[in-house]
C-alpha cells in the first residue's frame, strides 16, 4: 500500500515509460535541491557556447522580470509626486497605509473567501467527475473530450458568456432564480455579483482539475484496486480509505494551482463582470493593484500591494516545492 | 452493479451538460437577431442569421475609432499565440540544453536565476512591467505584447526534465562519431523532442491566445487588439445602447474560443500528456 502512495506522483502521466519516470524523479530532486546530483555523465565543455545558448532567455528574464520586480520593491518605499516632479522616500508608509485601509482589508477578506470557494468547488466537482469517468467503460473517451475542452476558453470569454446567463433581461439563470424568489442583480448587488463570479470561475477551472484527477486515478496500479475491491465491498468507503489517500499528492498539487488560479487568473472574469466600476462590486487583490496603479495613479500604494502579493505567492510556491522535495525524499 | 453504472452515467451526463450547454446556447443565440434575443432571451434553436452576424463581426470595423475588424483581431490573436508558443520553445530548449549538456562554472547560478521566475507571476508586477515597457517604447508593438510573457521558466523546466531523461549513451555515441554540440542538438535532440515540442506548443499556444491582462495594458491602439482583448471593448460600447448587440457579442466569444478549443480537442492526447507530465 505504501509503495502505491509514493509511486503515484511519478506515474501521474500514466503512459510514461520507466525511463522517463526515473527522469522525472531526478528532475524533482534536482528542482528542489539546485540540480547537480543528476547531471549527465558526459557533458560538453566549451568556454562560450553555454552562455550563448542561455543568453536569449537570460536577457528576457533580466529586462522583463528582474528589472520590474526590483522596481516594484523600490517604488513601494516611495511616494510619487502627483504632478510627476520626482518622488520622496517614505519608508514603510505605503505598507502601513495599505494594511490600515478598511477598503483593502475588505478586499483581502473577499479574496480569501472567493479563493476558498472557487478552489473547493472546482476541486470537488473535478474529482467527482474524474472518479465517475474512471469508473465507466462505455463512452469513456467521449466524456473525457466533452469535459476537458472548456479548458481552452479564456477567462474573459467565460466571463462574457456568464454575463449573458446572468443578464437582467435575457439571462436564464436570473429567470430560474426568480422562480425561487431570488432576484439576482449582477453588477448592482454585491453578493449577487460575487455569486456570478464564483460560478463562472469554477466552471472554467473544472476541466483542469478533471484532467489531473483522472490521470492520477489511472496511475493507481490495478493490483491495488483489486485488493481494495476484495477487502472492502462498499464503493464509497473504498474511495475514502484507499483511493483518496492515493490521490493526495495530486490533490495537493492541484490545491496550490487552484489557489493561484483564483488569485490571479480570474482577473479576466472579474474585469468583464465589473467593467471598471469597482464601486460596490466585489474585486480581488490583483484587481485592486490594477485599479490603483492604472486608474488611480497611485504608484507607491499599488507597488506596496504588488509586494504583498509577491510575498503571498512566494509562500505558496515554497510550500509547493517543500512538498515536492518531501515527495522525492520518500522515493 | 448496473444501478451504480447507471448513476455514474447520470452524473457524467449532468457534468457534460453543465460544461457544454452554455457554449451551445451562446452559439445558437449568436445566430438570432439582436432584437429577437432582447425579446425572447437566450435560445437553443437555430436562428438563421449565422452568415450575416459572423460576416458583420469579421469584416465590419467596430470599437471606438472604427479601426479594426474581427478578422484583424483574429490575426493579432494568431500572432500572439504562435509568437508566444514558438518563442517559448526556442528559448527554453536552448537554455535547457545549456544547463543539462554543458559543464560550466556559472551553471548552477544561472539555473537559480531562471528558477526564481517561477516564484512571481506577471500579474503581481504589472505596473512596474508596464513602466519598463514605456521606458523601452514597446507599448503598442507585437514585441511588447509577446516578449515580456516569455520571461518565465516553465518551458525551460519542461525541457530540462525531458533532456535529463534522454539516455547518456546517445551523447557518448554521438561524440564517438565526432558530433559537436550543434550537430548533436539538431540531429539528435531536436528529433527526439518532437512529441514534447508538440505538447508544449499546444499548451503555450492556448496560453498565449487566451492572454488578457497583459494585452489590455500594452495595447491602447485598436490595431493591436486581440480577440480576447476586444471582448471588453464590446461590453464598454454597450453601456447606453437600447438593445445591446447580444448576437455580435456571442459571435465574438465563439470566434475567440474556436482556435484554442479546436487545437485542444484535435490534439487531445498530446495536450493531456504535456499538461500532466510537465507539472505546469
Amino acid at each position: 500500500m505504501t509503495t502505491g502512495t509514493e509511486r503515484l506522483p511519478a506515474t501521474r502521466g500514466g503512459t510514461a515509460t520507466d525511463g522517463r519516470r526515473s527522469g522525472a524523479l531526478r528532475l524533482f530532486g534536482g528542482k528542489a535541491k539546485g540540480g547537480d546530483e543528476a547531471a549527465k555523465r558526459v557533458q560538453f565543455s566549451s568556454p562560450y557556447l553555454p552562455y550563448l545558448f542561455l543568453a536569449p532567455q537570460l536577457a528576457i528574464i533580466f529586462v522583463f522580470f528582474y528589472w520590474p520586480s526590483i522596481q516594484a520593491i523600490q517604488s513601494s518605499f516611495y511616494l510619487e509626486d502627483p504632478f510627476g516632479f520626482g518622488s520622496t522616500f517614505v519608508g514603510m508608509a505605503n505598507y502601513t497605509d495599505v494594511l490600515k485601509s478598511g477598503e483593502y482589508l475588505g478586499i483581502a477578506r473577499f479574496t480569501a473567501i472567493f479563493t476558498a470557494l472557487v478552489t473547493f468547488f472546482a476541486l470537488s466537482i473535478g474529482l467527482l467527475l474524474a472518479v465517475k469517468a474512471d469508473g465507466v467503460i462505455r463512452g469513456n473517451a467521449s466524456y473525457k473530450t466533452l469535459l476537458i475542452w472548456v479548458y481552452a476558453i479564456a477567462p474573459p470569454v467565460a466571463g462574457l458568456i456568464g454575463m449573458m446567463f446572468f443578464d437582467q433581461h435575457i439571462g436564464p439563470i436570473v429567470e430560474l432564480a426568480r422562480w425561487f424568489g431570488w432576484d439576482i442583480k449582477v453588477g448592482l448587488n454585491y453578493s449577487d455579483t460575487a455569486f456570478a463570479m464564483i460560478v463562472v470561475s469554477v466552471w472554467k477551472q473544472i476541466p483542469y482539475n478533471f484532467i489531473f484527477f483522472l490521470s492520477g486515478l489511472q496511475g493507481i496500479p490495478v493490483a491495488v484496486r483489486e485488493a481494495a475491491a476484495m477487502d472492502c465491498r462498499s464503493g464509497f468507503r473504498r474511495f475514502w480509505t484507499v483511493i483518496l489517500p492515493l490521490l493526495a499528492p495530486t490533490a495537493f498539487f492541484l490545491l496550490i494551482i487552484n489557489v493561484t488560479y483564483a488569485l490571479f487568473d480570474t482577473f479576466g472574469v472579474i474585469d468583464v463582470m465589473v467593467k471598471d466600476k469597482a464601486a460596490n462590486n466585489p474585486i480581488t487583490l490583483v484587481y485592486k493593484v490594477y485599479m490603483d496603479g492604472f486608474r488611480g495613479n497611485d504608484l507607491g500604494g499599488s507597488s506596496a500591494q504588488s509586494v504583498i502579493l509577491m510575498l503571498i505567492v512566494f509562500v505558496l510556491t515554497i510550500f509547493q516545492f517543500r512538498f515536492i522535495e518531501r515527495r522525492v525524499h520518500y522515493n | 452493479m448496473y444501478r451504480t453504472k447507471f448513476f455514474d452515467h447520470v452524473i457524467l451526463l449532468f457534468g457534460v451538460f453543465i460544461m457544454v450547454a452554455p457554449v451551445v446556447v451562446a452559439f445558437m443565440t449568436s445566430t438570432h437577431e439582436a432584437a429577437d434575443i432582447h425579446r425572447n432571451g437566450l435560445s437553443l434553436t437555430w436562428g438563421g442569421h449565422f452568415v450575416e452576424t459572423y460576416e458583420t463581426v469579421l469584416t465590419r470595423k467596430g470599437g471606438f475609432t472604427g479601426k479594426i475588424t474581427g478578422l484583424n483581431m483574429m490575426m493579432n490573436s494568431m500572432i500572439l499565440g504562435l509568437g508566444f508558443a514558438v518563442g517559448k520553445i526556442v528559448l527554453s530548449m536552448l537554455a535547457a540544453y545549456a544547463i543539462v549538456y554543458f559543464r560550466f562554472r556559472l551553471g548552477t547560478f544561472f539555473f537559480w536565476i531562471i528558477f526564481t521566475t517561477l516564484l512571481l507571476p506577471l500579474e503581481v508586477r504589472i505596473l512596474p512591467s508596464y513602466e519598463v515597457m514605456n521606458t523601452l517604447k514597446l507599448t503598442n508593438t507585437y514585441t511588447g505584447l509577446i516578449v515580456p510573457l516569455l520571461a518565465s521558466a516553465t518551458g525551460t523546466f519542461y525541457f530540462r526534465q525531458f533532456f535529463k531523461s534522454v539516455p547518456d549513451e546517445l551523447l557518448e555515441a554521438a561524440r564517438i562519431d565526432g558530433a559537436g554540440p550543434f550537430k548533436f542538438f539538431i540531429d539528435v535532440l531536436v528529433p527526439l523532442s518532437r512529441t514534447m515540442m508538440a505538447a508544449i506548443f499546444i499548451i503555450m499556444f492556448v496560453y498565449g491566445w487566451n492572454q488578457y491582462l497583459w494585452p489590455t495594458l500594452m495595447t491602447t491602439d485598436e490595431g493591436f487588439f486581440t480577440l480576447v482583448r476586444g471582448i471588453k471593448q464590446i461590453l464598454l460600447v454597450w453601456v447606453g445602447s437600447n438593445i445591446p448587440d447580444y448576437n455580435e457579442a456571442f459571435a465574438l466569444a465563439i470566434l475567440a474560443m474556436l482556435p484554442p478549443v479546436l487545437i485542444v480537442v484535435i490534439f487531445q492526447r498530446w495536450f493531456i500528456k504535456g499538461l500532466t507530465e510537465s507539472d505546469k
